[in-house]
């Protein structure tokens, strides 16, 4: 019987195997890529039909770039607390590291009021969900995204109350940890919308 | 074999030991982490999905069997083919294929368990969920009945006002996210669960096929999951991101539907060739042929597969250029495919090949495959397929790969795999039986297509008239299928009767190749009393060949101290969660605020009970485990 196998490996060299991330942390890794493609596919369909206004207003006339300049100072700013309070988790303080998780939170809310604001606004000028493709298409895509930012400031309250459990100490390192790549993650795609639906809204 | 085992609850401080049996009874189920259960529940679940298409299509074919025939209403068969491919793709196809994962990955890759237990459990229960769910859908008015990829305009609220579409689109975003978790899980095990030793290289095909598989969920599905959503938002809250009238547009639904909707086509074929590359080498009693050559094909049909989706839509009129970029992609797939089928026979050239069932099924698989593959090829020529598209020669050719692919793989891997998992062989006799029947039968029904197709017969259409000359060929078709289903009726039975009278089965009936069968048949619910150490490709047979015909155990410090094994407890949280999030759903398509507040109520209490209830699982003591050998 032709075998091709090497012959077998012996040296224990062949057990060394690269440190593997944490489970959590790798999931969360994959989670996100398939949330980029979720994104994409958002931004590709908003491209495609910004320009469709159904007769009714434009959405780069309405835009309040000011505004929105500060809802996306906010949101940033929120990703430096996040990181700072992961600091403070890798340093043992959980004192500091809750005090940021706080400021994270709140910052994250207010981005959400303003956006809901924001909203309200457009609704008020007849640029709506139900008004012309290209609404619905801002609105699905800032909506799905403003949706993520609530979500993570409920995880952020979550992970605040848990962060009083026993249990808490073992796991913090990591629970933060993926709570910081989702919340950074939240961010950066922020910034692309910004740049996609706002500034280039405006030049156009 | 026998295996004795205490269990030692560890909670609370107390430490509680129960009987050494594994638990039984309903709750056990409903509450299992265990991946072998789970994928118990997952093949049991798509056959029974399964059956119900099957019920559907036996419905159209014998609407079909004769011209101008009302055995049902022309508004029933388009219920009628929509749930039939929605059921097969989404509900039968790929829940045994991830039932297969499920039962066999870990353990090739020499781990206790897949890396999110918990998270497992919910892909099923929203499998399951979404699946039933759509099915209530003809309890409300009627199913969805605009084609399983579900074009507007025909699929928007206009001229689909029922709830059916609706149904559709939530209940394939229901078990669709549990499907993209399923992806999530698989990867992320894969990449850290490996046993020591386990290099990429070394990986069982099956757990390469199931990688690639798993990247493709993690692609393929957000597009679907946004179009989903795209649709809902139109139906539900008057979007216009597919109304022509408004500017919407109708491409953008056909586009993202393809971009997921090939790839997916790609994830029920991907696990099938991981079924054939254990079957042959451990049937053919010789190592697989071109192993690398094997991974670099799974890798480049993975990559392509994403590169092909405009050959679904050659008619929409993206103009020459489009098209032939598309046309090349799409034949440059059926390079790496032959490949693999190459090296499928160069395995067996010189082997001793053993007839036996699950080695019809591959040979099934491997004849029906190749027509299915001429016929994509022919198809993938763009003018040509202009006269194709929307024939019954489309029809014809992802049958033949998907029932001679898909399906017959499935059946080589039941054959196979059964004994592992039950203790008992499948019948031989009868398998054989099956096999027969259903290979002839699947080519009496399906071949008659491609000539349907070719003299203009269009698909999706409820009946003919006399005088076209389609009768000859359409009760041919009919009658395969009652060949068909005798061999179908005469697997059930086989699977049925083998469960609790099957001939008994050793560790190693086949002298397998993979970890698997290094652990008794059915394996315990910690699969290896010590994680193994793995010293080359195909692991068990390295050790049979070289070793003393058992796997040695990794050092310590890879499974903790020997004889305490720490297992994640049994939850019903996952269970909980699938079902508030089905309520939710019911409260969208049934516009009930209430059912909406519940269900949605629900789901933010059973995510941030999953996110922070931290399991201190329980540790089970196995007495002793009889030694594995070679010779099972
Ligand atoms: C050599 C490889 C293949 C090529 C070149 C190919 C090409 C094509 C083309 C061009 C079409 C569109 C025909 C039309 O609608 O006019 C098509 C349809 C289809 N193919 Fe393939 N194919 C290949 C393999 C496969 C495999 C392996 C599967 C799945 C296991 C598959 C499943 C399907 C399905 C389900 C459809 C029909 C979708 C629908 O319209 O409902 N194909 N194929
Ligand atoms: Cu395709």
């Amino acid at each position: 019987m032709a075998e091709m196998h090497p012959p077998i490996g012996t040296h224990p060299v062949e057990m060394e195997m690269p440190a593997a991330p944490d489970n959590s942390v790798l999931g969360v890794w994959i989670w996100l890529s398939a949330e980029s493609l979720f994104f994409a596919s958002l931004i590709a369909t908003f491209l495609l039909l910004h320009n469709q206004n159904n007769g009714g207003p434009s959405l780069g006339k309405l835009i309040d770039l000011p505004l929105t300049f500060v809802a996306t100072v906010t949101l940033l700013s929120s990703s430096l607390t996040m990181a700072l309070g992961y600091a403070q988790v890798l340093k043992q303080n959980y004192g500091g590291f809750r005090f940021w998780l706080v400021v994270t939170a709140i910052l994250g809310l207010a981005f959400a009021g303003m956006q809901a604001f924001e909203f309200h606004h457009l609704y008020a000028e007849g640029f709506r969900l139900n008004s012309a493709p290209s609404g619905s298409a801002f609105f699905t895509l800032t909506g799905f995204h403003g949706l993520h930012v609530l979500f993570g400031a409920f995880w952020l309250i979550s992970l605040l109350f848990f962060s009083f459990k026993r249990e808490f100490v073992e796991e913090a390192a990591v629970k933060v940890k993926v709570l910081g790549l989702y919340w950074h993650f939240v961010d950066v795609v922020w910034v692309i919308i910004f740049t996609v639906v706002y500034l280039m809204g405006k030049v156009a | 074999m026998a295996t004795h085992s205490e269990r030692v609850w560890h909670g609370g401080g107390q430490v509680v030991v129960t009987g050494d049996e594994e638990p039984r009874g309903l709750w056990s189920w409903l509450t299992t982490v265990d991946h072998k259960r789970i994928g118990q529940m997952y093949m049991g679940a798509g056959l029974f999905f399964f059956l119900l298409a099957g019920i559907e299509a036996f419905l159209m074919r014998l609407q079909l069997a004769q011209p101008d025939a009302h055995v049902v209403s022309a508004a029933l068969f388009n219920q009628l083919f929509t749930m039939h491919g929605v059921t097969m793709v989404f509900l039968a196809g790929m829940p045994l294929l991830i039932g297969f994962i499920n039962l066999v990955v870990p353990i090739q890759i020499g781990a206790r368990d897949v890396a999110f237990p918990r998270l497992n459990a919910l892909s099923l229960w929203l499998f399951i969920g979404g699946g039933l769910m759509l099915y209530t859908s003809w309890f409300f008015g009627g199913a969805p009945d605009a084609g399983w990829f579900n074009y507007v305009p025909i699929s928007a609220g206009e001229f689909s006002p029922g709830p059916g579409v609706d149904f559709y689109d939530i209940g394939l975003q229901i078990s669709g996210i549990g499907t993209l978790m399923t992806g999530i899980n698989f990867l992320t095990t894969i990449i850290n669960l490996r046993a020591p030793g386990m290099s990429w290289l070394r990986l069982p095909m099956f757990v390469w096929a199931t990688f690639v598989t798993s990247l493709l969920i993690v692609f393929a599905f957000p597009p679907l999951t946004v179009n989903l959503f795209l649709q809902t938002f139109d139906r539900l809250f008057g979007a216009h991101f597919f109304t022509v009238s408004a500017g919407g547009s109708p491409l953008l639904w056909a586009n993202l539907f393809w971009v997921f909707g090939h790839p997916e086509v790609y994830i029920l074929i991907m696990p099938a060739f991981g079924i054939i590359s254990e079957v042959v080498p451990v049937m053919s009693r010789r190592p697989l042929f071109g192993y690398t050559t094997m991974v670099l094909s799974v890798m480049a049909i993975g990559f392509l597969s994403f590169m092909v989706w405009v050959h679904h839509m050659f008619d929409l009129g993206y103009g020459p250029w489009v098209n032939s970029i598309f046309a090349l992609s799409s034949m440059l797939i059926a390079v790496p495919t032959g490949v693999k089928i190459f090296n499928w026979l160069t395995t067996m050239w010189g082997g001793q090949v053993r007839m036996n069932t699950a080695m019809h099924w591959v040979f099934g698989f491997l004849i029906t495959f190749v027509v299915g593959g001429m016929s994509g090829v022919m198809l993938a020529l763009a003018p040509a397929d202009l006269q194709f598209n929307n024939s019954y020669f489309v029809v014809a050719h992802f049958h033949y790969v998907l029932i001679g692919g898909t399906l017959f793989a499935i059946f080589a891997g039941m054959y196979y795999w059964f004994p592992k998992y039950t203790g008992r062989f499948l019948n031989e006799r009868l398998g054989k039986w099956q096999f027969w029947l259903v290979f002839i039968g699947f080519n009496v029904t399906f071949f008659p297509m491609h000539f349907l197709g070719l003299m203009g017969m269009p698909r999706r259409i409820y009946t003919y008239a006399p005088h076209l000359g389609l009768t000859l060929w359409n009760s041919i078709s009919t009658d395969g299928v009652y060949i068909l289903t005798a061999g179908m009726i005469i697997g059930a039975i086989n699977v049925l009767w083998s469960y609790g009278h099957g001939e008994l089965a050793a560790a190693d009936p086949w002298d397998g190749r993979t970890l698997e069968w290094a652990i008794p048949s059915p394996p315990p619910a910690y699969n290896f009393e010590y994680i193994p150490l793995v010293r080359g490709l195909d692991a068990f047979w390295v050790e049979k060949r070289y070793g003393n015909g058992r796997m040695l155990p990794a050092p310590e410090e890879h499974h903790g101290p020997p004889g305490t094994i720490h297992m994640p407890s049994p939850t019903a949280m996952p269970l909980f969660l699938a079902l508030s999030i089905i309520v939710a759903g019911y409260g969208l398509i049934l516009h009930s605020l209430v059912l909406d507040i519940i269900g949605f109520g629900f789901v933010a209490v059973g995510i941030y009970r999953s996110m922070f209830t931290v399991d201190h699982g329980y540790f089970v003591r196995p007495h002793h485990i009889e030694g594995v050998r070679a010779d099972g």
